[in-house]
């Protein structure tokens, strides 16, 4: 294998990470400003899968796809606000909740998805590009948005107004309030906004980056997503950067399966491949020990209310 | 609001005291408010009629009043059920699966009485059956005694499961890692771990992906193998997989409130300031409730296996979620446990053969969702009170 051929290989490879970890991306950092506002959302997979499976289900009487992700994002947005009106108005632990809402999501797409499983799938519209070769339109423009998106994402927070009302809520929420913030109405606004980026996600998941539904679609994503705000010390350009490598990770046991590739492929080696699916699971583990060492010798910048449900006129943060 | 002319306000305040009866309230009314939730998605679904398919689930999961009847006659007399069907059957299934439901449950309530959030019972119990897999079919020759060839696998599956248990343990103990994430990954590198042995690794034999049939005294006695002393039994796979749950909850009652170390445990789960002052470790028990949560765990996969009789690709996911589920439902109480997990083992019974597929999980999610709302709401008194004069900031932090 010549030179130009690793290459071009690698920059497919490269292409593909950026196309698996899109998706990763959006919900990572839609929970990043959940978190921000001071609310943990561990229905991320929940939301995922409900946007995944209505995504679908719309594109397949509507043909457009489009209107999939629009109603994808709806509705992880309706099930982002049952979470937050049990954690916020109602003030349950985040944690219990956020647990029902993936049980409930992963349900309720499993027994709703029935008719779509198996279904045929969103046809890619094929474009020639220099270097990539064909690749599929509708992933190439995901991949853009997603990188208009992340940055778009930490200008938002770090240097405008609302960001920065946001990020006072989650550090403070009773100085924000005192200020005239509605403390409330942030928090809802972002949990309702984290949801229906995941919700958007999981439908990318079954229109454009990996076409169709069948049960449990996202696999885990939605956790390796809550996972990753962590790591991302919860920084939407950081948060873009490890969306990717686990988006590579994700790829990787397909891409070695390539038979041109040197010394490294498993295409003789099926067995290899099968223990590869684990990897994006055990980074994961390994990324949130690194990430804990961290949080010991910085603290990392977690918001300092993350967790806690906001009474006014209760002492607290 | 308006009412009678006069203006209204919903105020909403926290109960002071946490009455008994809102446990058992929450659970009960979460149960029937799921039911009639579940019954529009059942709707959507294409289900004709939900009560009817309801009805459906309960003659599976338990049988019919006129097959108890026939089966207690045929019991007494000591004939075999009549019509040549089986009396049992259904509640024969049901304890089948109730009894990893129970051991899961068990894991999660240890767990979560300290406010540990085990996620990863599946995965725990993955590796237990793997691990009990390995000591029948690869380890201990196929002529070994039944009882202590399943006691070899029972302890095969639940050191597994205590190991698996006491990764994400550890984790947290000393680095303070989020259990939840941890071991939810674990669940899928279990799951990942068991393809790779069955479905193209060392232990699939051909291309079965399987490791074949178990020696018969790898699996457990079912109760048709007493068919020819008591002729009821024939056909009913029910085996003592129920007894080692009911066995091991009764334990688990005795640990949480009877001995010190389950003390130590509430204690810490409603309060882990004061369980550090109290001079209770922390990270000792944190270690030690997740060894025992995984080692139950894993106990169900030993048991689960043992009943399936082979391991293949198809060992079932999610008794673990379901057994958060049934963990919050029975108020995290052992023995409370045992009852609704024989429920929960009916509704998957009921539910296997019915369409549409997927009723079960879609149930389990509704009725965790609702029961923790409506505990919550029973936290609160509301109130309609009369508004006398404009109130200009609004008291109460409702938005």
């Amino acid at each position: 294998m010549s030179a130009n051929d690793l290459f071009l290989l690698a920059v497919t490879i490269l292409f593909g990470a950026l196309v698996s970890g899109t998706p990763l991306l959006f919900a990572t950092i839609g929970e990043i400003f959940s978190e921000r506002a001071g609310v943990m959302n561990l229905g991320i997979e929940g939301m995922m899968l409900v946007g995944a499976m209505s995504g679908f289900a719309v594109w397949f009487y509507t043909d457009s796809i489009l209107l999939g992700l629009l109603v994808g994002m709806i509705l992880g947005g309706l099930l982002a606000l049952l979470h937050a009106f049990i954690t916020i108005t109602l003030r349950a632990d985040q944690v219990v909740s956020g647990l029902a809402v993936t049980l409930l999501g992963t349900g309720l797409s499993s027994i709703l998805g029935q008719p779509y499983v198996g279904q045929r799938v969103p046809a890619p519209f094929t474009v020639a590009m220099p270097l990539l070769g064909n690749i599929s339109a509708q992933q190439f423009t995901l991949v853009i948005v997603g990188l208009i998106f992340a940055p778009l994402a930490w200008f938002y927070v770090n240097r405008t107004r609302p960001g920065l009302n946001m990020r006072s809520v989650g550090e403070q929420p009773s100085a924000a309030d005192s200020l005239g913030i509605n403390v409330y109405l942030i928090r809802f606004t972002y949990v309702v906004f984290g949801g229906a980026m995941s919700g958007f996600a999981g439908a990318t998941m079954s229109l454009i980056t990996d076409p169709g539904w069948v049960d449990g679609k996202t696999s885990g994503l939605g956790w390796i997503a809550v996972a990753l705000v962590i790591f991302a010390a919860w920084d939407p350009m950081r948060g873009m950067w490890v969306s990717y490598f686990f988006g590579l990770l994700r790829r990787l046991p397909l891409d070695l399966q390539n038979p041109a590739l040197p010394l490294i492929s498993t295409a003789h080696n099926p067995q290899l491949g099968r223990l590869m699916d684990m990897l994006p699971y055990i980074a994961t583990i390994l990324i949130l020990i690194i990430g804990s060492r961290e949080s010991i010798r910085k603290r990392l910048g977690a918001p300092a209310a993350l967790g806690t449900p906001y009474v006014r006129g209760e002492r607290g943060l | 609001m308006k009412l009678n002319g006069a203006n209204y306000r919903l105020r909403i305040e926290a109960r002071l005291d946490n009455p008994n009866w809102i446990g058992l309230v929450s659970s009960i009314v979460g149960v029937l408010l799921a039911l009639f939730v579940g019954g529009f998605v059942l709707k959507a679904a294409g289900a004709d009629h939900p009560v009817a398919t309801y009805r459906e689930i309960f003659k599976e999961g338990f049988g019919t009043f006129e097959d108890w009847q026939a089966g207690i006659s045929a019991w007494m007399t000591n004939t075999s059920c009549p019509k040549g069907k089986l009396c049992f059957g259904p509640l024969s299934d049901t304890l089948v699966k109730a009894s990893p439901i129970l051991l899961t449950t068990l894991a999660c309530i240890i767990a979560f009485r300290m406010k540990l959030w085990n996620i990863g019972a599946d995965g725990q119990m993955f590796l237990g059956a793997w691990a009990a897999t390995g000591v029948a079919v690869f380890l201990l020759p196929k002529t070994t005694d039944r009882w202590l060839m399943l006691t070899a696998m029972a302890l095969a599956g639940t050191l597994a499961g205590v190991f698996y248990g006491a990764i994400p343990g550890f984790l947290k103990a000393r680095l303070n890692i989020n259990e939840i994430i941890t071991t939810l990954m674990l669940n899928y590198v279990a799951y990942k771990w068991v393809e790779f042995f069955v479905v193209v690794g060392p232990w699939s034999i051909g291309d079965f992906e399987s490791t074949g049939r178990f020696p018969t005294p790898a699996t457990w006695p079912r109760l048709t193998e007493y068919a020819e002393q008591y002729p009821i039994a024939a056909g009913l796979t029910t085996h003592p997989g129920i007894f080692l749950g009911i066995a091991a909850a009764i334990l688990l009652a005795w640990i949480l409130f009877r001995s010190r170390w389950g003390y130590e445990i509430r204690v810490i789960g409603n309060n882990p300031n004061a369980a550090r002052y109290a001079g209770i470790s922390l990270a000792r028990n944190i270690l030690l409730v997740m060894c025992l949560s995984g080692g139950l765990a894993g106990l169900a996969g030993m048991n689960e296996i043992a009943a399936l009789r082979e391991l293949n690709g198809r060992f079932p996911r999610g008794y673990g979620f379901t057994g958060v589920i049934v963990a919050w439902l029975s108020r995290l109480n052992p023995i409370g446990a045992i009852l609704v997990s024989l429920l929960f083992g009916g509704l998957l019974v009921g539910t296997k053969l019915i369409q549409p597929q997927g009723i079960a999980s879609m149930l389990q999610g509704v009725i965790l969702f609702v029961v923790v709302g409506t505990e919550l709401l029973f936290h609160y008194r509301f109130l309609l009170e009369k508004v006398e004069t404009v109130v200009t900031e609004s008291v109460e932090g409702v938005s």
